[in-house]
């Protein structure tokens, strides 16, 4: 198993690399740094000369990427931007750990990332609790009573959700809980931020804060996968196991969830562990909706302005989380179903 | 006459099916006595009602589609189909314990062999884990798993078809049940391992003095294995006899081609039941007149209006049919 977990790290080496240069690469295209630098004055033509060259954007893309990847303290740097390299570089590269500076603000990108980052995972993690709690109850509950009322009536909701866009059910759920709520004389929840300012960042204030995201980011996976867990109950109590341990004896629960519930569960923790990226991709339209300070809209912000630095430290995070979150699913699945083994 | 206690009395049991097709008539009014320490066989081809009827009074019908419509199942004198979900509990696995058809399928593959055997023995005997642990050891042995104590580890894929077999047994031989119902535990194997696993039915049935309902197609088996011999068709018992009078002297013109199907000893290579000319029975319509009549060669006007009475013909030895095969002519 160790080896298993080593070997496909090391392939997954090359595919980070070829990802890095390919998202480096388009980039360049997402506008240009310089252009908002200057707030709203017109950057003058000789100025923007001379901050390209100060910042390296005069040189080749590739060596750009070079830099990125591997640093540039080899090597001179125009740092006066007189269209002389007399300065020696300091940037250390990627692959030793640095990610370079935002060119919006000059701070190092894994600070910026750093302050966002705890905000992205509180959500993500609160609403992949969510998730699955309410994605097993709604899909076992359903599964045991299948063509029930209730059965019948979560097939219709789940149906509504899942085809619902993200904004959509956004933009109800503020007008119910937060506008209409308001208008009613009822407590209602706030749409914008992690806590009043007023009341400061009390953990109560940020769960307060959190209630609409968190069902924003939820209700499309909870629908999708309590479909999928009923779906997959439904098979494995079909199956001639569970007769056999009903034909033992054994009470309702242990039957339901530990022979059922254990094979389900094969197929449904892979979906899950798969389906992680999309999560943090839901993340960042949710936050951009409620203003969460979190690092979806840190992307959102930095890609507009063309800031590479902290861009492609947020799409790298991501594409190494993603190749972890595929290895979970294997581990998890080798764990789960005896039959696999990995070498 | 038979002295022994009776332990298993089924009574006119209906079992329907509610398909989209329509209603599968699966059982319709079977009737049989098993007493203790007594082996009795069921015999019929495919889809004539031997697994739902017993499937019926272990209570592991799945409802809807099926039914029950009737019938009552009295286990040492409790009627079985009037017992509660919470009650049959106690009875499956303890008292009554099944071993399906196909061991692949039967066994949970995501748990260990050992973990499937225990359960019975922890819900039902209440044992803690080091003595169940211990008794799954000796019952693995005593179905013949060598090296039990590491074997119990096992998954199931990691066992053969006939040791998988040997685990179910293990595993519904636990807590030493009064009455085992095998559903062809033979036929998913090849023909050495299905002797192996007669001979150890036979064997722990001797020893543990179990009633054994042996649900087979292979009326070769059936001679060295059970006392009687119920004959079934289109979800009817229509012939029920000692093993022996059967053989030699079968009453009902089913039970007739049945043996006539049969390979001649001197080849028997493949000893299941040859299949018969005509088609099988359609369960979809209500039983009306004979069942077999549509395939049978001595049927005359009264076997397609009226269902023939299951009635003693010799001593202990009944059938359901209008025609004396013995005198070549109806009955009165
Ligand atoms: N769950 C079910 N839903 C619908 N019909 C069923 C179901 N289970 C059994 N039946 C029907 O009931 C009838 C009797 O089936 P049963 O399994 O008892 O036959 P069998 O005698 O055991 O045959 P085999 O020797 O193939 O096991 C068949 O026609 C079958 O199609
Ligand atoms: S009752 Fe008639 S049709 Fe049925 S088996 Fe007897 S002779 Fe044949
Ligand atoms: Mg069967």
């Amino acid at each position: 198993m160790t080896r298993y977990i080593f070997r496909r790290l090391l392939q997954a080496i090359p595919l980070l690399f070829v990802i890095s240069l390919v998202l480096f690469v388009l980039m360049q295209n997402m506008g240009d740094p310089i252009a908002t630098m200057g707030g709203r004055n017109v950057t003058r033509s000789a100025d923007r000369e001379r901050l390209k060259r100060q910042l390296g954007l005069d040189k080749p893309i590739i060596v750009q990427y070079l830099y990125w990847l591997v640093g540039n303290d080899w090597t001179k740097t125009d740092l006066d931007g007189d269209g002389v390299a007399e300065t020696p570089g300091v940037r250390r590269g990627v692959l030793r750990g640095d990610f370079g500076l935002s060119l919006v603000n000059k701070k190092p990108v894994t600070q910026v990332i750093g302050e966002r980052l705890p905000n992205t995972l509180l959500l993500m993690l609160t609403a992949e609790a969510f998730i699955l709690i309410f994605a097993l109850l709604i899909g076992i509950y359903s599964a045991l009573r299948q063509y029930s009322t209730f059965d019948n009536i979560i097939t219709t909701v789940t149906f509504l959700f899942y085809s619902m866009p993200v904004f959509f059910f956004a933009l109800v759920a503020m007008y119910i809980f937060a506008v209409n709520f308001k208008k009613w004389g009822l407590p209602y929840l706030p749409t914008v931020g992690m806590f009043e300012p007023t009341a400061g960042k009390t953990p109560l204030q940020v769960a307060w804060h959190m209630v609409l995201p968190t069902a924003t980011l939820s209700f499309g996976f909870i629908a999708g996968y309590s479909r999928y867990i009923r779906s997959a109950m439904l098979e494995a109590l079909g199956q001639d196991y569970v007769r056999t341990a009903k034909a033992k004896g054994l009470p309702r629960p242990e039957i339901v969830y530990i022979h059922a519930l254990k094979n389900a569960a094969l197929p449904i923790v892979t979906i899950i562990a798969l389906d992680l990226p999309f999560l943090l991709g839901g993340a960042i339209v949710t936050e951009r909706i409620f203003g969460w300070p979190g690092m979806g809209r840190l992307f959102l912000d930095h890609v507009s302005r063309g800031d590479t630095p902290v861009v492609m430290g947020i799409l790298m995070m991501i594409a190494v989380a993603a190749v972890i979150f595929q290895l979970i699913a294997d581990i998890l699945y080798a764990w789960l179903d005896p039959r696999i083994r990995y070498t | 006459m038979n002295r022994r206690q009776v332990i298993l009395d089924l009574k006119d049991l209906r079992t329907r099916f509610h398909i989209a097709e329509g209603t599968v008539y699966a059982v319709n009014g079977v009737s049989l006595t098993l007493h203790e320490c007594e082996t009795i066989a069921i015999v019929g081809e495919s889809g004539c009602g031997k697994s739902v009827t017993m499937l019926s009074v272990m209570g592991l019908i799945p409802v809807p589609p099926g039914e029950i419509v009737s019938g009552q199942a009295f286990y040492r004198n409790r009627d079985l189909l009037a017992l509660s979900e919470a009650e049959m509990e106690h009875i499956r696995g303890k008292e009554i314990a099944m071993v399906f058809q196909d061991p692949m399928t039967a066994l949970n593959p995501v748990l260990t062999i050992g973990r499937q055997i225990s359960e019975p023995l922890r819900v039902h005997l209440n044992m803690d884990r080091a003595a169940a642990q211990q008794r799954v050891i000796e019952l693995l042995e005593q179905v013949g798993i060598p090296d039990p104590k590491n074997r119990m580890n096992d998954y199931p894929h990691q066992f053969s078809g006939g040791m998988r077999q040997r685990a179910m047994l293990a595993m519904a031989l636990a807590c030493a049940p009064s009455v085992l119902i095998a559903d062809e535990p033979t036929t998913a194997l090849d023909v050495t391992i299905q002797a192996q696993i007669v001979e150890l039915v036979t064997r722990l049935r001797d020893a543990l003095c179990m009633a054994v309902i042996w649900i087979t197609h292979d009326l070769g088996v059936v001679a060295g294995l059970a006392e009687r011999v119920i004959v079934m068709y289109a979800g009817m018992v229509v012939e029920e006899a000692n093993v022996d009078d059967l053989y030699d002297d079968p009453r009902h013109p089913y039970t007739l081609s049945l043996l006539a199907a049969l390979p001649r000893i001197d080849r028997r290579r493949d000893r299941r039941l040859k299949s018969i000319p005509g088609a099988p029975p359609n369960l979809l319509v209500a039983p009306h007149g004979c069942p077999f009549a549509p395939r049978c060669e001595f049927a005359f006007d009264r076997c397609r209006i009226e269902t023939p009475p299951l009635l003693p013909v010799a001593i202990e030895h009944r059938a359901r049919c209008w025609y004396d095969v013995v005198n070549g002519r109806p009955f009165e």
